[in-house]
Order: structure tokens, then sequence, then C-alpha cells
């Protein structure tokens, strides 16, 4: 087809490819298709294979260098030195009754403490006055170092299982109600006016668009809480308890059992590990609740 | 014939920073049952704070809004609305998006399935109840979001802007398929867009805003027999009026807001 010259534009010949400026035998046959999945799980398995290296690697020096000298065993125990006492903690001693105790303090803590703070912040969807009122004093609380009421609240409560509780509580329910509370703020005004369009009565766009509007944000409080849960029931037991880990941890210092201290300090790592891991799975499984939910 | 939705002397005032400023001047108009009305003005003009006030989500600061001769100032749930953005809510599935009217209502959800079903078939969406909206293109997501306003069931649908964020293809595709919805259920649409081939192309009725405040300048009927074609677009009584509204639109975009003090 000729080149047309119309009124106000032109229409162009095109030119066909020119195929032989490529030698034939130079063409590619074979599509090239990049394995980007199979790259994905090479990298996969290397990082996985490096991290379990790194981790023997450290505990491995930390026995060596323990046993040759490198390191003062006094201070820095040793890994088999760890085990074995922990074994006899078991066995012997109230280490599992003492997990027990610090960790149903803090699930019942992280549990409370999450369930209220959500549902105080939003409440505070349903008036803009409540909501101003209340905020300053959320900040406040949230910068206040709540660590530091511990001996109040202890004094308070005795130095039962409830003033554990209590702390932990203390020390999630502010980032808990600041989660949702910033969850409630995002909500698309005209949402809420599609909803309202729609016949729509208060509660209703409450909750089929507030609340399920308003869940990753408190979903994504649950990690930083489940720590900061932990951290709450053990200073508990720091100041005055009869059980616990964290008792546990302050006895073997003031008898300078150092050993013991880091008997401690793994068993809380691992269990906090644990409990992390606990609340990954809840995250997924709420996830899931309010993602894939046929109602 | 008697009018299906009519407003009178409806204007609408906001303050901001202690001024009070106009959005809207007086607006008279009376709409038929079963018309096709476009309205089209520079943004800023005040319509879809004039749908606001039709669809009750706010109340005008003078006039009245009459349906079927009933004041429905204020109230919601008598009309159906579409905004520009699709609205569908993310978590859940268009199927349940679209029922979402009739769950607000109290229809049983087994009912309200069997009546979405067949429209979604229909209409471009079969296969896809089960999706969510993330998974799906622009123009089927505002296609879920019109089924559902057509499910709310009213006489009067609003639709403010429905295919501003589309592509120039999609959106001749989405005219049609909203003609053919159009043409088999007879509702009144009311249509806002800044688009004048749009306007032309879907219209029985054109009302032309003024800029900032609004005030309707103009009263177009298109006589374009229907059904309409793409091929329509291009002739020469579409490009007069075209011409027509293009200058009507530049001529009264200038107009300086008011204030009052
Ligand atoms: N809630 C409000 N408060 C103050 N001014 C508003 C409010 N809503 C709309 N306006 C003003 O009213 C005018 C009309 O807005 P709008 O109806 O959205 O215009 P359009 O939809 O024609 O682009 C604009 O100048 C806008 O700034
Ligand atoms: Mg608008």
């Amino acid at each position: 087809m000729e080149s047309v010259q119309k009124k106000g534009y032109v229409i162009h010949k095109l030119e066909p490819a020119p195929i032989h400026s490529v030698k034939p035998e130079k063409m590619q046959k074979e599509p090239v298709i990049v394995d980007e999945e199979g790259a994905r799980r090479r990298t996969q398995r290397i990082v996985g294979i490096g991290r379990l290296t790194v981790g023997l690697l450290i505990v491995l020096c930390w026995e060596l260098f323990t046993r040759i000298g490198w390191m003062d065993s006094y201070y820095w125990s040793s890994p088999v030195r760890i085990l074995s006492t922990t074994w006899t903690q078991v066995t012997q001693g109230t280490l599992l009754e003492d997990i027990a105790y610090t960790s149903s303090s803090t699930i019942l803590g992280f549990i409370g403490g999450t369930l209220i703070g959500s549902l105080l912040g939003l409440s505070f969807w349903w008036s803009r006055r409540f909501a101003g009122i209340s905020e300053p004093f959320l900040i406040l609380l949230n910068a206040m170092p709540k660590l530091a009421l511990a001996p109040v609240l202890v004094i308070l409560l005795g130095i039962g299982f409830f003033s554990k509780v209590a702390l932990a509580f203390a020390m999630t329910v502010v980032v808990a109600a600041l989660s949702a509370h910033s969850g409630v703020q995002s909500v698309d005004k005209d949402m809420e006016k599609l909803m309202y369009s729609l016949g729509a009565k208060r509660h209703q766009v409450f909750t089929k668009v507030v609340i399920p509007w308003a869940m990753p944000w408190m979903i994504s409080s649950l990690r930083i809480n489940i720590a900061l849960s932990l951290a709450g029931a053990i200073v508990g037991e720091f100041i005055a308890s009869s059980h616990g880990i964290g008792r546990m941890v302050i006895y073997a210092g003031t008898i300078l059992d150092i050993n013991l201290v880091w008997v401690g300090v793994v068993v809380l790592s691992v269990l906090s590990m644990v409990m992390y891991a606990g609340v990954v799975l809840l995250e997924k499984w709420l996830s899931k609740g309010y993602g894939m939910k046929k109602a | 014939m008697k009018a299906k939705i009519e407003i009178a002397g409806v204007s609408k005032w906001f303050r901001r920073d202690g001024q009070e400023i106009i959005a809207m001047q007086e607006t008279n108009l009376s709409i038929e049952q079963g018309r096709f009305v476009s309205i089209i003005g520079p943004s800023g003009c005040g319509k879809s704070t004039l749908f606001n006030i039709i669809a009750g989500l706010i109340p005008p600061s003078t006039g009245r809004v009459l349906a079927d001769g009933e004041d429905i100032v204020g109230k919601t749930g008598y009309v159906g609305y579409m905004l520009q953005k699709d609205m569908l809510l993310p978590w859940r599935t268009i199927l349940d998006n679209i029922i979402l009217g009739m769950e607000i209502r109290g229809v049983p959800r087994k009912e309200a399935v069997a009546r979405a079903q067949p429209l979604m078939d229909r209409y471009g969406l079969k296969g896809f109840g089960g999706h969510y909206p993330a998974e799906l293109s622009g123009g089927m997501r505002q296609r879920a979001a019109l089924l559902r306003t057509l499910l709310y069931d009213r006489d009067i649908i609003l639709l403010d802007e429905p295919f501003g964020a589309l592509d120039a293809q999609t959106r001749l595709t989405m005219q049609n398929w909203l003609l053919e919805i159009w043409e088999d259920f007879r509702k009144t649409v009311l249509f806002v867009t800044h688009d004048i081939d749009e306007a032309i192309y879907l219209s029985d009725d054109i009302y032309v805003f003024s800029g900032r405040p609004g005030r309707i300048i103009s009263k177009i009927s298109v006589d374009m027999p229907r059904p309409r074609h793409k091929e329509d677009t291009v002739s020469a009584s579409f490009m007069e009026l075209k011409a027509h509204l293009l200058d009507l639109l530049s001529g009264g975009g200038e107009e300086p807001a008011a204030h009052i003090s």
C-alpha cells in the first residue's frame, strides 16, 4: 500500500520487517523464559542454610571460647552448662511452673489489653467530641513510661498474679487503642457516604465498613504488643513475686548464680519467640477471616 | 407529563474560615420519568453538591427536592447513587459487594444472590462473582458498582462521573453498556460528566452549569435517534452541538466565585 495524502494528515506505508539482515541459523528457535520462581526458591534455601550455619557457629564459638579461656566462663557461662542447668531446673526445680506463670500473665494481659484498647479506639468513630477529648490523654499515656508505675501497681494490687497481668495490660492497652484509632480515622468518607446512600444506619456502617477497615491497623499492633506484654509481666516479677522467670532471674542475680541468670535469659528468649510465632499465626488467621469471609 | 424529580430553588452555601461561600446558586430542574439527563459543567461548580442534596446526604440551604411529588430533603435511600470511585469494599467478593444494598435493607442473602446472579451473567460479570475487587480492571469494577446501584432498585439513579477514571477505549464500551442497561430498565438517570462527547452520546437532555458558583445556563435536548452508534459521534449535527456546548462552557467558566461576608 502506498502512502496516502489526505486533507489534514498522511497515512504512511509500512515497510515489511527486514528479516534477511539476521542469518536464519542465528535466529533463536526457543523463546527465553527466565525461571524466576526457581531462582527465588534457590535463594530461600541458601538463606535458610546460611542462617542455620551462623546460628550454630555462634553457639560453637561461645562453647569453644569459654573452654579455652578466651571468654570468662564465670560471666559468660557456656551453652552446655546452660543446657544442663536448664535440665536440672526442669527436673528438680520449678522451671516449668515458672514458665507457665510468666506466659499466662503475659497472654492474659495481652488479650485484655488488645481487646479493650481496640474497642476504645473503635469507639472513637461514634463521637468526634469524645475522640477529641480523649486523644491528648491517650497520647500522654502512651508517652508515659508505664514500667515506672510498676511499684505502684504491685503495692496497689498485691504481689500475686493479678499485678503482673495488670502490668502487661497497661503496657498493651494504649498501643492497641492508638492503632484502632488510626484505623478508624483512615476510613474513606466516601465509603461512609455510599453506605448512607444505600439507606444504612450508623450501626450498619460501623459493623460493615468501620471495623473491617480498621482491622489491618489493629492486627499490625499485635506483634509489638506481645513483646510489650512480656516485658510488663517480667518487670512485675522483678519488683515482687514468688513465681515466674523474672523472679528466678532476680533471685539468681542476688545469689550470684550467673549460670541461672543465663538460663532465665535463654528461656525468656525462647518463650518470646514462641509467643511471637503464635501471634503471627493469629494474624494470619484474623487476616484470612476478614479477607476471605463470604458473609 | 408529571415530573419524576423536581428541584425547586435549591442552593447551597458552605461556611469555611468564617466566610460563607456559595457552592451552588438557586437551581430549578424538572426531570421526567425515564429520561437520561446529563449535567455538565466545569469542576467545582457544584455538581456533586447537587447530587449529595438529592441523595439526602446533605441538606440544601434553600429550596426543595421532590421525587414523585414527595419531599425527600434529608431522606437517604430514596435514590440510587454511584460515585466516580467504585467504592467497592475490598474485603468482599464482587457478588457480596453487589448485594450490599439489599443486605442493608434486610433481604435474605439467598434471595439477594438469586436476584444478582442473572444480572451479573447478563451484564458482563459472569464468572466474576467470587473474585475480589482488586483482581478486576477498572471497567469491570465500575460495572459491579453500577449493578449494586441498580439492584438497590430505586426508580432514580444518580451517576457522578462514573467513567471519569477510565481510559477512552474502556469508556466507550462502558457507555454502550450503560445505554443497554438503561434501555432494559428504563430508570430515570441523572448523569454528571465533564466530557461533552459523553454527554451528547448518552443523553436525552443536557443541563449546562456555569462555572463556580454553579447555575444552570442552558438546557438542551438531543434528538439523535436511539440506539446510538459510534458513527453518530462524528456526524455533522453531533459536531455542531459539541461546538455549541464548548462555547457555552468556555464562556461561563471564568466567572469569579461570589463571596458574601
Ligand atoms: N463540605 C464542604 N465544605 C466547604 N466547601 C465545600 C464542601 N463541599 C463542596 N464544597 C465546595 O463547593 C464547590 C462545589 O463542589 P462540588 O459539588 O464537589 O463540585 P463539582 O462536583 O462540580 O466539581 C467547590 O468549590 C467546593 O470547594
Ligand atoms: Mg464532583
